[in-house]
């Protein structure tokens, strides 16, 4: 090891973005005109040098391997002269500034059959996703997965624009929430149910307990003598089931079969486009793990899209339309059962409450 | 040759419309990828059990660095051994992601030589995210890495690697230049990132206009989005063409066909009322509009952003751990954005200032602004308060004031108040 400790570089940062850039982002950069959604998936940006270029947007599997990279950069090398790009939600797009290229790269990416064109305009595009049981240590659920069997029945709405506005979806597979997906049209969250499993026999050995105390965030665990053994104990009442305490402390995990699930949230958006951005809110605080295909979940997302779709008024968001509706109207349009866990009872519980005579029935 | 599992339920997920990432791994166990082949065993077992198969963490990571590597162990390391270890280690991306082929087969061949081959493109942060290393391989593939130019990006309580849009390089509503400012600041915050130092995590993301396609407002402590404070250019011969059907509306992101109704779809939709259509000719009073990009969005080619163009800094977004979910405050409604950018830059070491100096472990400075106030962390950073900083004045009387603030100060005499008030 010490021959790659010799000559260490750091501290470099990523190679200059414009050396990633085709020659004509670079002589047009800063003077697009405008863009035309040709077809689903299909863009054409116009610059005011009269250049013109085709972006081809494709869903993909955020998880993939270099054999399926290397496909994509051998159609990049082939179409667009060795470059292509990747957006925020995980597609891949192709750009191409010779039109005649167009019709055969479409060609290409349909033999290819892995890289369906869409995700533009008023559909769903890509689900923004985290690890889920491919990489991390505390989810509730898969991540890929769900993901995969989600936009296989949503398929049609990703190359399509017949939704009244864009309907973006995301999935953390438990409440840290990286990604961050509390800003979502529809939003995919893992959940668990059950405090943390304490092994007392080894909790002193594998786990620092003053670190293990300090990582929960509601002050749920003290220190506890159980036996002959110094351990902890979880207040069950506090636990807000968020897995801090694991990632500190291998003895206490969380996982459970029956106990972990999905709660499914609707109406965020993080776009300051007509209404302010607004946070996601509770639809189905649970619905239980079904691997492979997530059934329950996967119909609950598309009666919610497809009740969305017929109700909604052209260029309204899920949370918009929710808002003009009413969020009684939404439980009742979508049949969705209304409960207890719907009612806000943490920090700031009460600016969720109705302060007013009006209503609907 | 690797040994193939049997994966019933995986080989369920390769089934439908959608591209399959396990018809993908399969194929890579199937060329003789090992880890490809026990990563999908063990996810199998975890789709069986209903519950996931990695132990955590432990400290791994390349040495002069405190993050970009996140440790991984299998718990059923017997029946994986492809995936005993299964560490990931965060490569700083281009700014928006665009690659050159040539630059990526860099990363991909050092991937195959000493990884698993499997990669998230990209992570949510933004960083490419290559996953399943063994411990013995991190500083060689780290070394490898930087000898080509590449860099890790962050984790742990540090800076985590900057995020964009992809900007002016290909949307014309770009009013900053968000390549150069990813860049910039990821280039001058490389300490920051590499060596985690602080209370918690901080994320920059920049987004060019009020569309927020990264979702900076509400994934990032720090979020930069263009804006401008002039008006919105109008081409009123593009409006007529609108009005007329000759173009769809919304760039066709309704449809190729979609017509623009202007009274429906425009002037009734600007949140502000701030739009007329009188006698064929668009107008808007633009000290009225709140920039929020809906006219723009609809009419791409009748509407421009302005020229005075700059950005909207708002502070303190992040996920709900632990006080609950929080988008950022509007701390500055503008600043112009030029490189190198010095005035952003000595915002930014204020703030972190305050952050280092007053943030609990593991407290966002999100949360921070929430337990000492607004006003407190303006103070900070020496701006002044101004209505725009928030959406109403308080409404509950618990106003607070510093002795300084109130004539005689608050030491007072009860003598001489007994003197005017009997007891
Ligand atoms: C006609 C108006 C719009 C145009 C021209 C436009 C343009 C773009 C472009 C160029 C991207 C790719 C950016 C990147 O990957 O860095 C993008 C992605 C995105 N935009 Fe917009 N945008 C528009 C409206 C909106 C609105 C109104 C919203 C939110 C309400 C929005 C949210 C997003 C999101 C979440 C992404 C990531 C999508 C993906 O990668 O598939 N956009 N948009
Ligand atoms: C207490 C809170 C949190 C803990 C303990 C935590 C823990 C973790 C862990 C262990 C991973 C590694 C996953 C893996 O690859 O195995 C991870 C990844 C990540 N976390 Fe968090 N996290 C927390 C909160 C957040 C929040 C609030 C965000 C974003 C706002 C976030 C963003 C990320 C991102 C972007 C990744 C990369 C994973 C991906 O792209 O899928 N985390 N986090
Ligand atoms: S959301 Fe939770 S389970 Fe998923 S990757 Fe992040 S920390 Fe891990
Ligand atoms: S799961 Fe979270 S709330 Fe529950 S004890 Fe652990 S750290 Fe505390
Ligand atoms: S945030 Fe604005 S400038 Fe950036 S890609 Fe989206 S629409 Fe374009
Ligand atoms: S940007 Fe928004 S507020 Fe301003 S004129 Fe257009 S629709 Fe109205």
């Amino acid at each position: 090891m010490a021959e790659f400790q010799a000559n260490k570089i750091t501290d470099i940062g990523p190679p200059k973005y414009d050396e990633m850039w085709p020659q004509v982002i670079k002589d047009n950069y800063g003077k697009w005109l405008y863009h035309d959604i040709l077809e689903p998936g299909v863009l054409v940006h116009v610059s005011e040098s009269g250049a013109k270029v085709w972006s081809l947007r494709c869903g993909a599997t955020r998880l993939m391997t270099t054999m399926f990279l290397e496909q994509v950069c051998k159609l990049a090398d082939e179409y667009c002269g060795g470059f292509f790009r990747f957006t925020t939600r995980n597609n891949i797009e192709f750009i191409v500034s010779d039109e005649s290229k167009l019709e055969p790269l479409k060609k290409a990416l349909a033999d290819n059959g892995a890289l369906p064109l869409g995700g533009t305009g008023a559909g769903v595009t890509n689900i923004v996703h985290t690890q889920g049981w491919v990489h991390c240590h505390t989810p509730a659920i898969d991540a890929s997965g769900v993901v995969k069997a989600v936009m296989d029945e949503l398929f049609d709405y990703f190359n399509s624009h017949k939704l009244p506005a864009q309907v973006r979806i995301s999935l953390a597979c438990c409440l840290n929430m990286c990604g961050a997906v509390h800003c979502s049209d529809i939003s995919i969250l893992g959940v668990h149910r059950k405090p943390p499993v304490i092994e007392h026999s080894h909790l002193d050995k594998m786990c620092e307990i003053p670190t293990t105390i300090a990582a929960c965030p509601t002050a749920a665990i003290k220190p506890n003598k159980v036996d002959e053994f110094k351990s902890v104990a979880v207040n069950a009442d506090r636990c807000m089931f968020c897995g801090n305490c694991y990632t500190m402390c291998p003895a206490m995990p969380l996982a459970d079969a029956a106990g972990d699930g999905i709660a499914l949230w609707v109406g965020g958006k993080v776009s300051n486009a007509k209404s302010m951005p607004m946070f996601s809110k509770l639809a189905v605080p649970y619905i239980p793990n079904e691997p492979p295909r997530w059934p329950t979940t996967v119909n609950t997302i598309k009666k919610i899209v497809e009740v969305y779709a017929g109700d909604a008024m052209k260029y309204e968001r899920v949370g918009e339309w929710a808002q003009r509706i009413g969020w009684e109207k939404f439980f009742e349009k979508t049949g969705l059962e209304f409960s207890h866990h719907h009612i806000d009872d943490y920090r700031f519980a009460a600016t969720t409450w109705r302060t007013s005579t009006q209503f609907k029935w | 040759m690797a040994k193939m599992h049997d994966t019933p339920m995986l080989d369920e997920l390769t089934k439908g419309p959608w591209p399959s990432f396990v018809t993908d791994i399969k194929k890579a166990a199937e060329a003789g990828n090992e880890a490809c082949a026990d990563l999908l065993g063990q996810l199998e077992l975890s789709y069986k059990d209903k519950e996931g198969h990695w132990k955590h963490g432990g400290i791994v990571g390349v040495l002069g660095y405190g993050g970009g590597v996140i440790g991984r162990y299998s718990d059923v390391p017997d029946l994986f051994p492809g995936v005993e270890h299964f560490h990931t280690l965060r490569v700083n991306q281009p700014a928006s992601k665009f690659y050159k082929t040539e630059r990526l087969r860099e990363v991909m061949e050092i991937w195959n030589n000493r990884g698993s081959g499997m990669l998230n493109m990209h992570g949510s942060t933004g960083d490419m995210v290559l996953l399943g290393a063994f411990t013995e391989e991190l500083e060689p593939i780290f070394a490898e890495l930087t000898q080509k130019g590449w860099d890790l990006g962050g984790s742990g309580s540090a800076l985590r690697t900057p995020a964009c849009c992809v900007g002016k390089a290909r949307c014309e509503f770009a009013c900053i230049d968000t390549q150069d400012i990813c860049y910039s600041l990821t280039q001058e915050y490389q300490d920051e990132m590499h060596r985690p130092a602080w209370p918690y995590k901080f994320k920059f993301k920049i987004d060019g206009c009020p569309n927020c396609c990264v979702a900076s407002l509400a994934r990032s402590d720090c979020a930069i989005i263009g804006t401008w404070r002039d008006d919105i250019r109008i081409d009123q011969e593009a409006v007529a063409a609108y009005v007329g059907g000759e173009i769809a509306a919304h760039g066709g992101a309704n449809g190729a066909d979609a017509k623009l109704d202007i009274k429906a779809d425009v002037i009734d939709l600007c949140p502000t009322g701030c739009m007329f259509y009188e006698d064929g000719k668009l107008t808007i009073n633009n000290a009225e509009c709140t920039r929020c990009m809906h006219c723009i969005n609809v009419m791409p080619r009748a509407l421009r952003p302005g020229l005075d163009t700059g950005a909207s800094i708002l502070v303190g977004a992040k996920a709900p751990i632990l006080e609950g979910a929080q988008m950022g405050s509007l701390i500055i409604p503008f600043i112009k954005m030029e490189e190198p950018y010095d005035e952003f830059k000595e915002f930014v070491e204020k703030m972190w200032d305050w952050w280092d100096e007053n943030g609990k472990n593991r407290e966002r400075i999100g949360e921070l602004i929430q337990r000492l106030g607004l006003s407190a962390f303006i103070e900070a950073v020496e701006l002044k308060p101004i209505p725009q900083m928030v959406k109403e004045p308080r409404s509950n009387p618990y106003i607070f004031y510093k002795e300084d603030e109130v004539p005689g100060g608050f030491e007072r005499d009860i003598a001489d108040y007994r003197k005017k008030h009997a007891r």
